[in-house]
């Protein structure tokens, strides 16, 4: 079915198999209990007087038969959900972390040292371009980039972080299959792995204030060359920017 | 039958009052009539905000006569103040107040309430907090913003957004008070149904609609009193330098805020703590009438009303254990996600269960085809409709994409709001008669249904497709910097027309009410005293100490040429 967006992650084909086999279930189930709720209407047969033990007999078949499904369902959606979720991501993960900020989403990059640069609620100030605070007298915050869009490199895996300054935002991104609320105080993770290039549009899907529907960003699914010439450019402008 | 009839609780058909009589009393029946007409005002606001709402998505750039272009803020507003009338004053109101005062203490044979001064303070408090809600349109910046769910840090602090200040104190006050009411009226018809059932109304003999009254009362006592506790909490987190909610390090406005020791987590948590068995709430009387007027007009017994009993117990009982399903996508142990998945695809068997068996019942019994099983009929549909894609978004893999999308929006506007709605109209249409001693127009009751079954199917179905495509919720327009739903427009457009004519046909139900009870406007009939051959015992002309019969004795479970045997009925009168 292609009322989806295309997809552009890993787990999503499954994802979407999956979906679409639950969604073609349950219509076709919603199709033949309308008929039955027209027929009670339409076909109307003078009713015998005793009790019919068959419809009860029906009654339970179904029931077991729902049983079935909805075990079915569980399992199904468990073992995906446990693919993606119960395990820590590899070492080799891309790890940007994402910060939600009434009405913006910020994208940083640890830079060549790996590791993120402390950061204090009283250094943050968009206007002075240190929008999530970053300490300048940390070494390891110097080659940190912060970015307005999400940049990632195909068929790697990455491990994003999720912060909110302020309100609970929701990071949203219908082509990669992915939503996690971020939350303030309470940073949380979340692992994929983009295998299509392509631009695809970053939603916040938790309403954060008057500003909820215009919170929106891009991630660009490049090859892993042109990542790396990106990360270069942007190191060099860190690094000319540097105090 | 040309005399009025009297019950024997002696609420006879509803007279004019006094107003001085109206204000003190204790009458559950006159209670009933005050409860809907707050419904009615409820929803004839809340609809006309949806309208609004699906004019400004529709169509972003019109200016609203005497207002001007909705401004984001204003968009939110009326989503919030939408959403918070409709589940409390309308789904809520309606079925768990209104209905249980019209004819619970007669169903159970009982000559009056346990606690009627704590029921009658009831209704006054919900008045006084729909009151209030309604004044958080008129303070300075409006009516909050932050839906109906209320997540902090957005309704922690004042600066979060307009509405955030004095409109949010106005909501959380509103919600207290709903709170604090629905517990009082509850705890009066738990005790009742424990304390006043007429000698030999077993709980084996009530009817399924008292069934699912005690179990909805349970849950209101417990769920409402978290929620009360949460809106004290976070009253406190606004004005008492508290932080149960707020955590430290938040910069808002690039202000550092006063450092907390709280979590968002916790809100999330006692929330949905409520909000899930809130559905329930919701939905339950709906379902127990469903079973009570299926048996009626079809003239069948219920066949498996120990099923049925037991469902209902077992879906309030798990009830209170699914809502971590709401709140998949927060973060929180992907183990909890697989619990909550577990415990929501266990509360679809007992649900199953009841849908298959009224399905069973349809075709047991040839069905009279009145206005009122009509609606139970729409009932049906929505339920199945919205209920059948409940246990896809148990899967937590699967939410994950819907979450918050129109999907859901679709979900819970087929399983609770048109569901709660089409069988508050199947209770309306039924026990008019008990007020009026009139029964309602037949031809504009089948009209009414008719319009609305496929304006609604129109309005709300199509929001499954949105969804998939990813458009989420609260979003005052389509297009964005970076995104563009605009091809959904055509979806979206077809959707108003709907939700208009959905609107409109409610006009019909409208004039059916207020003028069937007038003999002279020619609309309606004279009921006479137990209109729909009915068992159970609101329709008994007199009091009855001594029950002898089950609920649903018709057919040949009547045991005599009757095709039905009242519950106050002696047991051997052939």
């Amino acid at each position: 079915m292609d009322w989806l967006p295309p997809n552009g992650a890993l787990h999503g084909i499954a994802l979407d198999r999956l979906l679409n086999i639950n969604l073609a279930l349950v219509f076709w189930i919603f199709v033949a209990a309308q008929i039955l709720l027209v027929l009670a209407l339409v076909w109307r047969p003078r009713a015998s007087a005793k009790p019919s033990r068959t419809l009860l007999i029906l009654d339970y078949a179904a029931l077991a038969a729902f049983a079935g499904l909805y075990l079915w369902m569980l399992v199904s959606g468990h073992r995906l959900w446990a693919a993606r979720r119960e395990s820590a991501s590899p070492s080799n993960a891309v790890k940007v972390e994402v910060t939600g900020v009434q009405f913006q989403w910020y994208f940083r990059y640890p830079g060549p040292d790996g590791q993120y640069g402390r950061t204090a609620p009283t250094l943050v100030s968009a206007p002075a371009g240190n929008p999530l605070g970053l300490d300048p007298t940390d070494p390891r915050s110097r080659d940190d980039i912060v970015s307005a869009i999400l940049v990632l490199p195909a068929g790697q895996p990455v491990d994003l972080t999720l912060r909110a300054q302020d309100v609970i935002h929701g990071f949203f991104i219908p082509g990669m299959r992915l939503k996690q609320d971020a939350i303030p105080g309470r940073p949380g993770h979340l692992q994929f792995t983009p295998i299509a290039t392509g631009d695809y549009p970053i939603l916040c899907s938790q309403v954060c204030g008057l500003g909820h529907a215009r919170m929106q960003s891009r991630l660009r699914v490049v090859s892993p060359p042109d990542y790396n010439r990106w990360l270069a450019t942007r190191e060099k402008i860190v690094e000319a920017n540097a105090p | 039958m040309p005399q009025k009839f009297k019950t024997h609780q002696g609420f006879g058909p509803a007279g004019r009052h006094s107003l001085s009589r109206s204000l003190f009393t204790t009458e559950p029946r006159t209670l009933a009539i005050l409860y809907l007409y707050l419904g009615l005002l409820a929803v004839t606001i809340g609809t006309l905000l949806s309208l609004a709402i699906r004019i400004h998505r529709t169509w972003p750039a019109w200016s609203f006569p005497f207002y001007g272009v909705p401004r984001p803020e204003d968009y939110l507003a009326l989503v919030t103040m939408h959403g918070t009338l409709m589940i409390f004053y309308v789904l809520t109101v309606v079925p768990q107040s209104a209905f249980p005062n019209l004819v619970l203490p007669a169903q159970i044979g009982a000559t009056r309430m346990s606690f009627p001064r704590l029921n009658a303070a009831a209704f006054w408090i919900t008045l006084a907090s729909l009151l209030v809600l309604l004044a958080a349109f008129f303070v300075p910046q409006g009516a909050p913003i932050s839906g109906w769910t209320s997540y902090p840090p957005l309704s922690g602090l004042a600066a979060a957004g307009p509405g955030q200040g004095a409109g949010m104190d106005f909501w959380l006050v509103a919600i207290t008070l709903f709170c604090f009411a629905s517990i009082l009226s509850s705890i009066n018809f738990l005790a009742t149904i424990f304390a006043r059932r007429a000698s030999g109304l077993t709980f084996g003999r009530l009817p399924l609609t008292v069934w699912s009254w005690l179990v909805s009362s349970a849950l209101t006592i417990i769920a409402f009193s978290v929620l009360l506790a949460a809106a004290a909490m976070l009253l406190a987190d606004r004005h008492c330098g508290t932080s149960f909610f707020l955590p430290s390090g938040l910069v808002l406005n690039g202000i550092p805020q006063p450092a907390g020791t709280g979590s968002p987590m916790l809100w999330l948590h006692l929330f949905w703590f409520f909000g899930h068995p809130e559905v329930y709430i919701v939905v339950l009387p709906g379902m127990g009438l469903a079973s009570s007027i299926l048996a009626n007009f079809t003239r069948r017994p219920v066949p498996a009303y120990g099923l049925m009993v037991a469902s209902t117990l077992l879906i309030g009982f798990l009830g209170l254990g699914v809502w971590g399903h709401h709140i998949f996508v927060s973060g929180m142990n992907p183990y909890a996600g697989t619990a909550f998945g577990l415990t929501t695809m266990a509360i679809a068997l007992p649900s199953s269960a009841e849908i298959l068996t009224w399905l069973v019942m349809l075709f047991r019994g040839r069905l009279r085809i009145t206005t009122p099983a009509l609606f139970i009929l729409g009932f049906l549909s929505f339920f199945i409709a919205g209920g059948l894609t409940g246990p896809i978004l148990a899967q937590p893999a699967l939410d994950a994409y819907l979450h918050n999308t129109f999907f859901v929006v679709a979900h819970f506007h087929l399983v609770m709001a048109m569901a709660g709605v089409f069988s508050i109209f199947a209770g309306i249409y039924y026990w008019y008669p008990l007020l009026t001693g009139r029964r309602m127009s037949e031809t504009l009751g089948h009209i009414h249904f008719w319009i609305s079954l496929i304006a609604a199917y129109g309005t709300f179905f199509p929001m499954h497709f949105a969804g998939l495509a990813g458009e989420p919720r609260h979003y005052a327009q389509l297009a964005g910097p970076v995104t563009s739903f605009a091809n959904l427009i055509p979806v979206e457009r077809g959707i108003t027309w709907s939700a208009f004519l959905l609107a409109a046909a409610q006009i019909v139900f409208i004039v059916n009410v207020f003028l069937s009870a007038r003999p002279a406007s020619r609309l309606g009939a004279q009921a006479g005293a137990n209109p729909w051959q009915a068992t159970t015992l609101e329709w008994s002309p007199t009091a009855h100490l001594t029950i002898s019969n089950g609920p649903y004795q018709y057919g040949a479970a009547a045991g005599r040429k009757d095709d039905f045997l009242p519950q106050w009925a002696s047991k051997n009168p052939v």
